[in-house]
């Protein structure tokens, strides 16, 4: 059994799975539930000054037979009271002192009001902080959540103040409705995080009921948009995850965040620099209990690649992303499609005859059936093809010699210069 | 050990693709305390194995399954899916139920082919537990046992370990390779195993117990008890289990001839039926085909075998004759030749609905080979001498499987009471799980 413990920034935690803040961490009971099923953390639903909640919060985006491949929320931070999160913490710590409770604030940008809630809260025994400059709805509109996480300045700022104050690790999350997610992870680092954690959910509007004309979710027949996330988030998620942790000047740790919901899509966050994840719509759509797998698959993983501990993979494939302008232009795959596997869909063939480079040929066999061959010389390797078929093993992309050496854009581009 | 075995042919139920396991395990709801879960027996948690599968851990899969199940193969191929897992699955109502059983088939014999260990023997308690017999009820208690830290030795009659799986269920159902890996789980956990030693007979009872904490009574059932019917003795008689035993190892059963009588309409005779058949037809090229008939005092209602049994019979091209009873079996040189056979008609009384014979309507039928699949007998001779109180050889135990003898727990067919529902692989699986959790509570306590 390799050691999942994990480490973000001081904060120390059983293994790398904790859950966001979100409504599965709304309450005491439900994060003792989480910690009975496994879970080594937990960011507690956003305490700050009680809202009031409107009634139709989520929507579910479904793609075909699949259910919530993403999901929206209009719901915002705790509607209970300050005491009573706070005691609920202070138990759930006790019952389980080995795992992690980090607080989520959420005030106005004023320096008393941040310190006043940073002093409350860390009266009882919490493991560290994250500020909620991510949520993109409702709390925006009041000049919190996203309406900081949009403005650097603005983050530095109560930054500064919340870390001031703190006795444990302040950890900040970052909303994604930006332009350049690594601005905003910079101000936090030069505020004095210990960490940031992305992403946030994105802005959308869910959809429109056809018939009625109503908003998807509505609220008395109108909506806001809401805050996207699941599966269907997890590339945007995995690039700016990614975009800071090669940022030297972020250079603080990640708790990366965006539709985890496998043992694979955990590995996939900490191979692009994350050193944690964090994870809610997997939970909201199946229990707490889907963790025992995330720990069981990771840990077959890591046993089978005789890696002794998930730290070890962190930022593993970190510097595999890099320019464009760097990638080899001699680098060359073909679509090889087994016959034997094939069963004649022909999904592959339209792909490439109508949104490809027209190289797939429908030939015709004796018996009467028709193969679809790979013309290769004209085959881009564009994956298309493999990518439309329902049999996994059919299509493989699989490498051809160009007999030239790795040249870039950028070395072709000097080349060239120095011809000409 | 076994010899080159014939698997007489496709198998009863062929494997899903990947594709089709793709499909399936991402079909499936992944429900909270699931209906499937609750309908197995041994409570496999089906909706964690089968996201397991979706999630590409197959071994992660394989432990959830053999953790609840150590017949976990077996069952996956024997199992009737259709009135368990499968048939409480919530999709039944208005689509097609999960295909419980091939994925599970799939996730453990990915297991069996990349030889993934699954467990770890238990820290050693210094108790120490016999085991008499070594078939699905006695291997799962011995399984059980060594992950909790007891020396545990299995004392088995026969030559291989498996029991029924091994030596009664044809190879097209369960390939003797799947009944043979289960009890390799078992032997790698550390259980000492004794073959060919029939306790009762070679061992006395009396010595066990003196050399052992407890001892768990997995002895199963007889053989195929004998109709009472002139005739029985001829050559070209056979008890259903003997048969399917011989055919499984591969150890021939000469000349079936054309026409082959099964007498009896339980799982057993099903299997009589479909490889007497296959064999048949394997052995006789040239002639014609050979007729396979089933006949069955009572009506198609009253069988016993599992509907989807019957189903692959019927395809297998079996002939069925309900209500009549062999009254003898007539002989010519010391060989079966015909039998002689009466109507029967169903009689409701008190006790039940009988088959009664109905005087005149007798006929004869022209038979070569007869195969008795009455069920099995209930040893109860071994039972007096063990001195295990039983009921007409049905072991008497507790709530908690213990027999009437302090230590000494019982699982499996031999305390399987009589008109209740089919012993089932998965029933007795539960029960040697049950029996080990009982042995482990009784050790402890410091009995």
């Amino acid at each position: 059994m390799a050691d999942l413990r994990s480490n973000l920034a001081g904060i120390a935690s059983p293994n790398p799975f904790w859950l966001a803040s979100a409504p599965p961490t709304n309450s005491g009971y439900q994060v003792m539930r989480a910690f009975e099923a496994g879970w080594g953390g937990v960011v507690w639903k956003t305490l700050g000054t009680p809202i009031v909640n409107v009634t139709s919060r989520f929507a579910g985006m479904n793609y075909k037979q699949n259910k919530m491949v993403a999901m929206n929320n209009i719901e915002l931070i705790t509607d209970r009271p300050l005491d009573e999160n706070l005691s609920e913490i202070a138990k759930c710590k006790r019952a389980f002192p080995d795992r992690a409770i980090v607080a989520s604030l959420m005030e106005v940008c004023e320096r008393d009001a941040w310190r006043e809630l940073v002093k409350r809260v860390q009266e009882v025994d919490i493991d560290g902080f994250e500020l909620n400059f991510g949520c993109p709805h409702g709390m925006s509109e009041r000049g919190m959540g996203a309406a900081v996480g949009q403005h650097p300045d603005l983050i530095a700022r109560v930054t500064e103040w919340v870390v001031e104050a703190s006795r444990v690790p302040v950890v900040v999350k970052l909303t994604p409705n930006v332009t350049d997610i690594r601005f905003p992870a910079r101000a936090a680092a030069r505020g004095g995080a210990h960490a940031v954690s992305m992403i946030n959910t994105i802005n959308s509007i869910m959809g429109v009921d056809v018939e009625t004309w109503n908003p998807i979710p509505h609220v008395d027949g109108k909506s806001s948009h809401g805050g996207y996330c699941g599966p269907a988030v997890k590339p945007i998620a995995l690039n700016m995850v990614n975009d800071c942790a090669r940022d030297p000047e972020v250079g603080i740790p990640i708790s990366g965040i965006g539709g985890v919901e496998t043992w694979q899509d955990v590995v996939e966050f900490l191979l692009l620099g994350a050193s944690n994840v964090q994870v809610c719509t997997a939970v909201m759509h199946h229990g707490f209990r889907i963790v025992e797998e995330l720990a069981d698959g990771l840990n077959r993983y890591l046993d089978a690649r005789g890696i002794e501990s998930v730290a070890e993979i962190v930022g593993g494939a970190a510097n595999r992303i890099t320019t464009w302008n760097n990638l080899n232009l001699n680098y060359k795959i073909v679509a090889r499609i087994d016959q034997s596997a094939c069963i004649h869909c022909n999904k592959c063939y339209i792909a490439c005859e109508d949104a490809a480079h027209q190289c797939i040929d429908r030939v015709r066999q004796p018996g009467g059936s028709t193969n679809l061959v790979v013309d290769e010389g004209h085959c881009v390797g564009c994956n298309l093809c493999s990518m439309v078929c329902p049999v996994d093993e059919c299509i493989e992309m699989v490498r051809v010699d160009t007999g030239r050496p790795a040249q870039s854009w950028k070395e072709r581009a000097a080349a060239m210069g120095e011809v000409g | 050990m076994a010899a080159p075995v014939p698997s007489l042919g496709e198998p009863f139920h062929r494997p899903l693709t990947h594709l089709e396991v793709k499909l399936e395990a991402n079909r499936c709801l992944y429900c909270y305390d699931a209906p499937c879960m609750n309908a197995c027996p041994t409570h496999i948690d089906v909706a964690s194995f089968i996201a397991k599968i979706a999630a590409g851990n197959l071994a992660g899969s394989a432990r959830v399954i053999m953790d609840a199940n150590p017949m976990g193969a077996s069952c996956a191929r024997v199992c009737p899916t259709d009135q368990l897992c499968e048939g409480a699955c919530v999709y039944k109502k208005e689509d097609t139920p999960i295909r419980i059983g091939d994925l599970q088939r799939y996730a453990v014999d990915a297991a069996m082919r990349d030889g993934t260990r699954l467990f770890e023997a238990g820290a050693p308690t210094g108790h120490t537990v016999a085991i008499v017999g070594g078939g699905p009820a006695g291997l799962s208690a011995a399984r059980d046992l060594r992950r909790m830290g007891h020396a545990v030795t299995i004392f088995e009659a026969r030559e291989m370990l498996g029991g029924l799986n091994t030596y009664g269920i044809v190879p097209f159902r369960l390939p003797i390779e799947t009944a043979l890996w289960e009890a390799e789980q078992v032997v790698e956990l550390g259980a000492q195993v004794r073959t060919n030693v029939r306790v009762g007979r070679d061992l006395a009872m009396d010595a066990l117990l003196a050399e052992y904490d407890a001892a768990v009574l997995a002895c199963g059932m007889g053989g195929v008890p004998q109709i009472g019917i002139p005739g029985e003795e001829l050559a070209g008689v056979w008890d259903a289990l003997e048969f399917i035993e011989r055919v499984k190892l591969g150890r021939g059963v000469g000349a079936l001839g054309s026409r082959i009588a099964v007498i009896g309409a339980g799982n057993t005779a099903i299997d009589a039926l479909t490889c007497s058949r296959r064999i048949a037809r394997q052995a006789g090229a040239g002639g014609g085909e050979a007729r396979v008939t089933m006949y069955y005092r009572r009506g198609e209602r009253q069988m016993s075998a599992y509907g989807f049994e019957y189903e692959f019979a019927k395809q297998e091209g079996i002939e069925f004759r309900f209500f009549c009873a062999p009254k003898r079996i007539v002989g010519e040189g010391g060989r079966v030749k015909a039998i002689e056979f009466v109507r029967t008609r169903l009689e409701t009384s008190e006790g039940g609905e009988a088959a009664v014979p109905v005087s005149g309507t007798e006929f004869v039928e022209p038979i070569d080979t007869v195969v008795r699949a009455i069920g099995q007998s209930r040893l109860v001779e071994t039972f007096d001498r063990l001195g295990i109180a039983h009921d007409g050889g049905v072991v008497r135990v507790d709530e908690n499987l213990q027999t009437t003898r302090p230590g000494v727990y019982a699982a499996g067919d031999c305390i399987f009471a009589k008109g209740t529902r089919e012993a089932m692989v998965v029933e007795a699986a539960e029960q040697g799980k049950r029996a080990a959790r009982s042995i482990d509570t009784y050790l402890r306590r410091g009995a």
